[in-house]
């Protein structure tokens, strides 16, 4: 880790005044703000998930509408990625190397799924795509649906991260290439896709950690049918409403270590793309 | 004789005039210009076909569908009491979350750039969990502290304090959502800026008060008011940590996107695009604050 890129020559413990605005008094109310907000609900949450032990755990996550729930969503997870994989490096690739009229207000539109409340995310894309559709095309209640609403909620991540990189990419290295007689397929696949796949794959992982949560977009447009369209998220929901916490709890705990082993998959293929590629 | 003719077809025509050559040259260049213009236009055709098809035209529809049947329906919904309890009840929780989350996120920055203490990594992790869990599970887990049978519940009906089902619980959820955005943009800010500043200026005598506000701030200003136009917009739009610890009672704890979704089950479609309209302007505002802090920002580093 490389902090105080600017000044990291010095030793900056060997200069006397240590600036420390965040006093004693500082640290303390930070550290309660912290425990009240995140630690101490993290840690109930965990205790409740476990509180009857593995056995109880595992029943509750292998209940047959659970299970369903937390494969659906994994599952259409996963293919929501790869769509934004493809997608997203597409528009940071017209977004950086192609110039047309209004690029400035699509690359401003890009953020708009982060800026819009998810609610109205899921409202919008039922407008269009659902009862009474302009354009024919009704998927509400849907699987498609599912899909639909996380390929919009998610749509910044990967285009975010690609972006700056892909404006970093050295030209000079396809032109070679180009002079030398490769055809741009080859030039894609050996030059620039090894150079954006670490952005692309956290990108890739920021979507899916986004996607596995996601319940505002979903709640209008896929109708919440058990079995078919009801994600872990609105299972965990449906369960707090009929106050059966621990299975709750348990879902959710699932959800989020599932979540982690992806991450944690991602980050290590992330890691051997960008050290065996080049 | 043979081998050179055999040359002369597979090979490109050898030079024979003074203008073959160029015509040939520039024939090549223009077919493969031609090849690329195809290409880019193709890309540039999937890109912004796939963006019209999942953000544009859905963001059209919503406004013509609330504006189909003219003004008065919609100046109705406006003016719904609900409505109106929904959106002031939103800004209440804005106004409580984000300078909660703007001052600790500040110091939370100052805390991870420039304090000396054990458990940074630690520290750092802790504040991105919100981004990493569902807002569902985010409420989940307030309800287990903060709720009736919570870990803290006893204590909390004692001093007759309700957390969960009324404000308190509402800015709890909004605040722990958007916790980590004022941390996170600030934090790059300040590792730009360097401490060379602060030093000089606590050599000459300032206390660290007076540093944080003379120096400091004003260096990290825009990447704080950028973080702050993120809290505000998670916070005004959050749903799903706020659905469960509110309880959604009508008129009380109903905030706009849980308004949202209330008018649209009960049918009033009007009342529903009506007050997702007003959202998705407030979103389409913060996205032109971004965009225009984005361009200072730059513009301060190029200068």
């Amino acid at each position: 880790m490389l902090r105080h890129a600017p000044s990291g020559a010095h030793d900056s413990s060997a200069r006397a005044p240590r600036v420390q605005p965040a006093g004693a008094l500082g640290k303390g109310l930070l550290g309660i703000y912290l425990t009240a907000l995140v630690l101490l609900p993290v840690a109930a949450l965990l205790a409740k998930s476990g509180t009857g032990g593995t056995s109880a755990f595992w029943r509750e996550i292998t209940n047959t509408e659970a299970l369903a729930a937390i494969k659906l969503t994994l599952i259409i997870s996963v293919i929501v990625v790869v769509i934004n994989a493809i997608f997203g490096t597409l528009i940071a690739w017209v977004l950086v190397r192609d110039e047309f009229p209004g690029k400035r207000i699509v690359n401003a539109l890009i953020d708009l799924p982060f800026a819009l409340p998810t609610i109205v995310a899921g409202l919008v894309l039922l407008a269009l795509y659902g009862k009474g559709s302009p354009v024919g095309i009704d998927v509400a209640f849907t699987r498609v649906s599912v899909a639909l609403a996380l390929l919009f909620v998610t749509l910044p991540f990967v285009v975010r991260s690609v972006q700056p990189v892909l404006g970093e990419l050295d030209l000079s290295m396809e032109e070679a290439a180009a002079s030398l007689g490769a055809r741009p397929p080859m030039i894609l696949r050996r030059i620039v896709l090894p150079g954006l796949m670490p952005a692309i794959i956290s990108g890739v992982a920021l979507s899916f950690a986004r996607a596995v949560g996601e319940f505002g977009s979903l709640v209008l447009i896929t109708g919440n049918l058990p079995f078919k369209t009801e994600v872990g998220s609105v299972y965990v929901f449906g369960q707090i409403e009929n106050e059966n916490l621990p299975a709750a709890a348990a879902v959710s705990v699932a959800l989020l270590l599932a979540a982690v082993a992806v991450l944690g998959a991602l980050t290590l293929l992330s890691r051997w793309s960008s050290r065996h590629v080049r | 004789m043979s081998a050179s003719r055999a040359g002369a077809v597979t090979l490109p025509r050898a030079p024979a005039g003074g203008a073959h050559p160029r015509r040939d040259a520039s024939a090549g260049r223009t077919a493969a210009a031609r090849a690329a213009r195809r290409r880019r236009i193709g890309v540039r055709a999937a890109a912004l076909g796939y963006l019209a098809t999942l953000l544009l035209a859905p963001l059209v529809m919503i406004f013509y569908r609330t504006f189909e049947h003219g003004l008065a329906p919609v100046w109705n919904a406006v003016t719904a009491p609900n409505a109106q309890h929904a959106f002031w009840l939103s800004l209440e929780i804005v106004a409580l979350a984000v300078p909660l989350n703007t001052v600790f996120g500040i110091g939370m920055a100052l805390l991870l750039e420039r304090g000396r203490i054990r458990g940074k990594a630690l520290l750092g992790m802790l504040i991105d969990v919100p981004f990493a869990i569902s807002p569902v599970v985010v409420g989940l887990a307030l309800v287990l502290v903060y709720g009736k049978s919570g870990w803290l519940g006893n204590a909390l009906s004692e001093t007759g304090i309700q957390v969960i089902f009324s404000v308190p619980g509402m800015v709890l959820a909004t605040a722990m959502v958007s916790l980590p955005f004022v941390a996170r943009e600030t934090m790059p800010v300040l590792r730009e800026l360097g401490d060379d500043a602060e030093q000089a200026a606590a050599t000459l005598g300032a206390s660290a008060w007076q540093t944080f506000w003379r120096v400091t701030l004003p260096g990290i200003r825009w990447g704080v008011v950028y973080g702050v136009v993120l809290t505000t917009a998670r916070a005004l739009g959050e749903f799903g940590a706020v659905s469960i610890v509110s309880g959604r009672i009508q008129g009380q704890t109903q905030t706009l996107p849980l308004y949202v979704q209330d008018r649209f089950e009960n049918f009033d479609l009007t009342g529903a695009y009506t007050a997702a309209v007003v959202l998705a302007l407030l979103a389409m505002a913060t996205l032109l604050a971004m965009n225009l802090l984005t361009r200072r920002t730059r513009g301060g580093k190029a200068a």
